[in-house]
């Protein structure tokens, strides 16, 4: 569905210094980032990067400090510019544009929060939030009008004449997602925009980050130090390592599957029961009984798998309910129908519940139902394989 | 001797251009000494609207609310202007403030632009650093002797010498403060989409404010003391009572006019300092 490209980097580099495109050469002939710095004092930023931002994900880009990732970010609204390659916003390359449709692009596409807020001190809070919209040249009414409604949108309401002096660091960093907010852009690029915040408020903003992003729908570029910001917020995480990528995947593809060594090192130290979903680790549903079939052939089932109790499904594969193995023996003696003997009271997941909010209740109740929106029966998920998967962190 | 390092007369060549200057240029002197007149009589003019007790008064509450309503500033500028008028020296002083205010405009209408400009500029910051230089170092009094020259006596030669004078500090204060606007801001406005002239207009120069008021400040107080030398080439004010006392060794006389010049100083000084946007 959503699998549309909104961002297309080809063949991107990015070398700091006098004469970039002689350093890239020597790069194509494998030295390294550190040789290179030494040999001709120029700083490689980026190598040949290679990727598609979709419409409508978070894609974090994740590294440590100068591995390029603030670097790779700038070049994609080109505070940067890339020594070589492409980049294309919906199709066009932003690096071939000229100045004037460069800067309709960022007043109109794009959206940008900073790590430092980047605030403008002599402001009031709505003088901020309405600066993309005035470089537009939106009368002050209109622009007052749209800056009110994102600053409701993060929460700020009644500070847009605050000084800006006069907030917190949330609630400053708040100001900044309200003005890259206020012009409606399709594209947010966020630099480390949590990390000057403290641990708690961070993850507020996260949370609050997660539900702007449900009712918005904004293709979202997040830069990120912090691996478990990245795996909480990206819908597909790129890793980069020494201005180049190292993987790209979803935190699951991440964690379960490391590129290399690099990776497994960076990810050792996550707590897995938060990234690992029910999915992750369910069995398929088999044997199930339908509705419409007899009593008879559920015992038959269960005692051939050795099972107690088996869920009842009905054509479509929708969860109804289980039956136990008592009570189809004892229905049978009766002459009743499986409906009419099952339990309707299913302990059910959704198939994206992180394994750290299925221990308590599969200490009690295994196995566990995985059932999608439509409750229709998908997996099934025993304790031993929640433990199985937590155990192999180690 | 042969290894002796042959004499380049530099100063002739000096006077050969300023001679040129007069006799070529003649017209451009005496268009620019009209233009500063009119500029000098037209603010002695607004000065000298208001008897001195309806001056103090204005000049109090403007110090009260751009003092952000501190009255501590505004009793101590009524107090000194009191002072002031109560040495009869209401006339002269306004005549030395009118110089001052002239001099200190014209200098930062030219000083600003030019800081601007030079913080973006490598080529222009690399060419007037040195003249800055120059224009510091220079004794003041060697300014006097082509401002003479070129424009005569009176005020305007005063007027030139003081603007030369009191232009460095501004455009120095202003590259620094241009220079100096955090890298995130000049970040946010390009992202967000401004042209040059928005991000200077919108981010750049209010970013850059308080040293440019610094600036702005150093700018006014380098004019009052020059206007003070100015007296020299026949600038009337404060400056002539100073060296009329001099000549004549009369202790009184002079110390009321640098007690003058000092409330000037003092009062222009705490005006323009509470006009910096405070951080």
């Amino acid at each position: 569905m959503e699998e549309k490209t909104k961002i297309e980097i080809r063949d991107v580099s990015k070398v700091f210094g006098k004469n970039p495109k002689k350093v890239l050469k020597l790069l194509d002939e494998g030295l390294s980032k550190a040789e290179i710095l030494e040999r001709t004092g120029h700083n490689v930023g980026l190598y040949k990067l290679n990727f598609e931002i979709r419409s409508g994900e978070i894609f974090v880009i994740m590294g440590l400090s100068g591995s390029g990732k603030s670097t790779l970010l700038r070049c994609i609204n080109r505070l940067i510019e890339p020594t070589t390659g492409e980049i294309r916003i919906d199709g066009d390359d932003v690096i071939k544009m000229k100045p004037e449709n460069l800067r309709k692009l960022r007043r109109n596409k794009l959206g940008m929060v900073f790590q430092n807020f980047g605030l403008l001190p002599h402001r009031s809070v709505i003088d901020n939030v309405a600066y993309g919209l005035e470089v537009r040249g939106i009368e002050k009414e209109q622009r007052y009008e749209k800056a009110l409604e994102a600053i409701e949108n993060v929460g700020l309401k009644g500070h847009e004449d605050s000084d800006i002096s006069q907030l917190s660091g949330g609630m400053q960093q708040r100001v900044g997602l309200a003005r890259a907010l206020a012009t409606d852009p399709d594209i947010l690029l966020m630099d480390e925009a949590f990390s000057a915040l403290d641990p708690l408020i961070r993850s507020e903003m996260q949370d609050e980050l997660l539900a702007l992003q449900d009712r918005m729908q904004k293709t979202i570029v997040f830069v990120s130090h912090d691996l478990d910001e990245a795996l909480k917020l990206g819908d597909r995480i790129l890793l980069m390592n020494e201005g180049k990528a190292v993987q790209i995947g979803t935190a699951e593809e991440i964690l379960t599957n490391p590129a290399d060594d690099y990776v497994a090192k960076f990810v050792a130290g996550v707590d897995r029961s938060k990234v690992l979903l029910a999915e992750a680790v369910m069995k398929r549903p088999d044997p199930v009984i339908s509705i419409n079939s007899s009593l008879k052939v559920a015992v038959q089932l269960m005692k051939k798998h050795g099972i107690s109790s088996i869920y009842v499904v009905d054509r479509n594969k929708i969860l109804k309910g289980f039956v136990t193995i008592d009570k189809a023996i004892d229905g049978i003696k009766e002459n009743k129908k499986i409906e009419n003997v099952m339990s309707e009271d299913v302990h059910k997941t959704a198939p994206d519940t992180p394994l750290n909010e299925l221990i308590p209740i599969i200490e009690s109740h295994s196995p566990l139902a995985v059932v999608d929106e439509k409750d229709k029966l998908i997996g099934v998920v025993v304790r031993g394989s929640v433990l199985g998967a937590l155990a192999m962190e180690d | 001797m042969v290894f002796e390092i042959p004499h380049i007369p530099l100063g002739d060549g000096v006077e050969v251009i300023v001679e040129w200057i007069e006799q070529n240029l003649g017209f451009l002197l005496d268009l620019f000494t009209a233009i500063m007149n009119i500029l000098i009589s037209g603010i002695r003019d607004v000065l000298f609207l208001f008897p001195p007790v309806v001056f103090i008064l204005i000049v109090t509450a403007i110090a009260y609310f751009i003092g952000r309503r501190d009255a501590k500033l505004a009793i101590g500028v009524a107090f000194a202007l009191v002072l002031l008028e109560s040495m009869r020296l209401w006339a002269i002083s306004m005549q030395t403030l009118s110089l001052v205010l002239a001099a200190a405009l014209v200098a930062l209408v030219i000083a600003i632009p030019i800081g601007i400009i030079a913080a973006k500029n490598e080529t222009l910051l690399y060419i007037i650093r040195p003249i800055l230089d120059f224009m510091q170092t220079m004794p003041s009094f060697v300014y006097l002797i082509p401002a003479v020259i070129f424009f005569g006596l009176g005020n305007v030669p005063g007027l030139v010498a003081t603007i030369v004078f009191a232009m460095p500090p501004p455009i120095r204060l202003t590259i620094l403060g241009i220079q100096h606007v955090p890298k995130e801001l000049k970040e946010v406005g390009d992202a967000f989409g401004s042209t040059p002239m928005q991000k200077l207009m919108k981010i750049e120069i209010p970013s850059a404010m308080p040293s440019i008021m610094a600036g702005v400040n150093q700018c006014i107080m380098l004019s009052l003391s020059m206007v003070v030398i100015a007296a020299m080439i026949g600038a009337p004010g404060l400056g002539y009572q100073v060296l009329a006392a001099i000549q004549r060794i009369d202790i009184g006389s002079g110390f009321e006019a640098g007690l003058g010049i000092v409330i000037i100083a003092m009062v222009l000084d705490r005006l323009t300092q509470s006009l910096t946007p405070k951080r």
